[in-house]
């Protein structure tokens, strides 16, 4: 397998370009969280013409609700969540020069349409992994919406944070493609 | 007649909260080891040790496995001579949750209702089924169970004559659709028969049974192996990404149907497929 790549954020177009589907990265640099319910609410200021919580040109959002942190830590658990539920959000974001998105399971075809028009990437980090993904992890900010809790915007500085080129600016999916390769119509063998 | 009382209860349910989501225990672990001796994708292979390595840290650092610490679900056997004293039994379960969510630093994502959807802020209440059963023992089984996954779950009333074959497609279905979002390698719970409710449940339960164990009908298990086969023949691997692991056991329960019924339902767990029980 090859060795993983290094990158930082904010991502360049260079950057997001040279990415393929199927890369392994190895991600530094602060990302910011999103989930559901602060999706909605920058959804709603973008409807009203309002300025987002932070400027999301060559940003990266981790989709990522995490666990409480125990006391001497600065931040709990913090895998990826199910992406597909930001999918009515994304598109308008990656517009506005959104250029990362990490989470876990497949995009619909609008969020991969915008992908490659506006160059941006989508990563899958290991979902269930929240303790391990947790060490990349160096610093943690708040940033809007602290009474969402686990679903508030933070700044998270990564620092190696392990993910996988899903879909890249030439429209290609690891989804599609990963599990074409293993499918067996005759079963081979009982496991 | 025996008695015992409601805290109890609250301490047993508190514990297993925190132990369910620390640590993920020998079963799955040694179910991690086998798939790397199959799984045939090197991508695949990198996710399975990392996914042994996260239970690892998680049980070393006291830290949830997986920042979704679950709705909290309860299978309770009730001895019919038992008797329990204190409070309500129920509010016992749901003090045990609260408390052990609280100390243990475990995610509460339980909101009051689908419509409101105000957190609860305790993780509470937990889904709790009441079996009463001869003796005068309570048997408390606590899982946490995640949203991914759980938001891959289907049912589907099929016509008798589906069949095996029927139950086999819809089956492979659920699982196709359901690709990377539930977590694979997952485990399958699959139910058959009863009414549309039964079937969920008797689906809900088998993910309890030891993993892997065989359902003591040869005919059931001989089911239960070739829905493995097929499943993992779908090629959709660790993570969704391609691979010959996609699930680690499928669990089949059956139960009495109607002469014009065949319900099927199937639960699907995650990889941090946890769950312990007690004993009071």
């Amino acid at each position: 397998m090859a060795e993983a790549k290094r990158i930082s954020t904010a991502l360049s177009i260079e950057v997001v370009s040279s990415l393929r589907s199927g890369d392994r990265v190895l991600i530094s640099g602060w990302v910011y969280t999103a989930r559901d319910a602060a999706h909605k609410r920058m959804h709603d200021l973008i409807e009203r013409g309002l300025d987002l919580p932070f400027d999301i040109r060559g940003q990266v959002i981790y989709y990522v609700g995490p666990s409480p942190a125990k006391p001497g830590r600065i931040i709990g658990s913090a895998g990826p969540t199910t992406a597909s539920r930001m999918d009515a959000y994304a598109p308008a974001l990656i517009a506005m020069g959104l250029k990362g998105m990490i989470g876990k399971g497949a995009r619909s075809r609008e969020v991969i349409q915008a992908m490659i028009q506006h160059k941006a990437v989508y990563f899958a980090a290991v979902g269930g992994a929240g303790a391990l993904l947790a060490r990349s992890i160096k610093e943690v900010e708040m940033i809007a919406y602290e009474d969402l809790g686990p679903e508030a915007i933070r700044r998270l500085k990564l620092e190696d944070f392990p993910a996988i080129v899903i879909n890249d600016v030439e429209g290609n999916d690891l989804y599609l493609e990963g599990v074409r390769s293993y499918r067996q119509e005759e079963p081979k063998e009982t496991w | 007649m025996r008695e015992i009382r409601t805290d109890q209860i609250i301490e047993a349910v508190r514990e297993m909260c925190m132990e369910t989501n620390y640590d993920l225990g020998s079963e799955m672990l040694r179910a991690f080891e086998e798939a790397l001796q199959v799984e045939e994708s090197p991508i695949g292979k990198d996710i399975l040790h990392q996914l042994i390595d996260n239970a690892r840290i998680a049980r070393e650092e006291r830290v949830p496995m997986c920042q979704d610490c679950g709705m909290t679900m309860v299978f309770a056997e009730l001895g019919q001579d038992l008797h329990i004293v204190g409070s309500h039994w129920l509010d016992a379960i749901n003090g045990g949750v609260r408390v052990g969510y609280q100390e243990a630093y475990l995610r509460k994502s339980v909101l009051n209702d689908p419509v409101h959807r105000i957190n609860t802020q305790d993780n509470t209440p937990a889904v709790v089924h009441l079996e009463l059963v001869p003796g005068d023992q309570l048997k408390l089984m606590v899982a946490p169970k995640g949203g991914g996954s759980e938001n891959m779950a289907r049912l589907k009333m099929l016509k008798p004559s589906d069949g095996r074959e029927g139950i086999k497609q819809f089956v492979l279905e659920t699982v196709s659709q359901a690709g990377p979002n539930p977590c694979p390698p997952t485990i399958l719970g699959v139910g058959l028969g009863g009414t549309f409710e039964k079937a969920a449940l008797i689906s809900k339960k088998a993910l309890f049974r030891p993993l892997g164990a065989p359902h003591p009908d040869p005919d059931i298990a001989g089911l239960e192996k070739d829905l493995l086969q097929a499943v993992n023949a779908l090629g959709i691997g660790p993570l969704g990404l391609g691979g010959r692991v996609t699930a680690l056991a499928v669990h089949v329960e059956v139960f009495a149907c109607h002469i014009t019924s065949l319900p099927a339902a199937v639960s699907i767990n995650c990889h941090a497929h946890r769950h312990k029980e007690r004993i009071l």
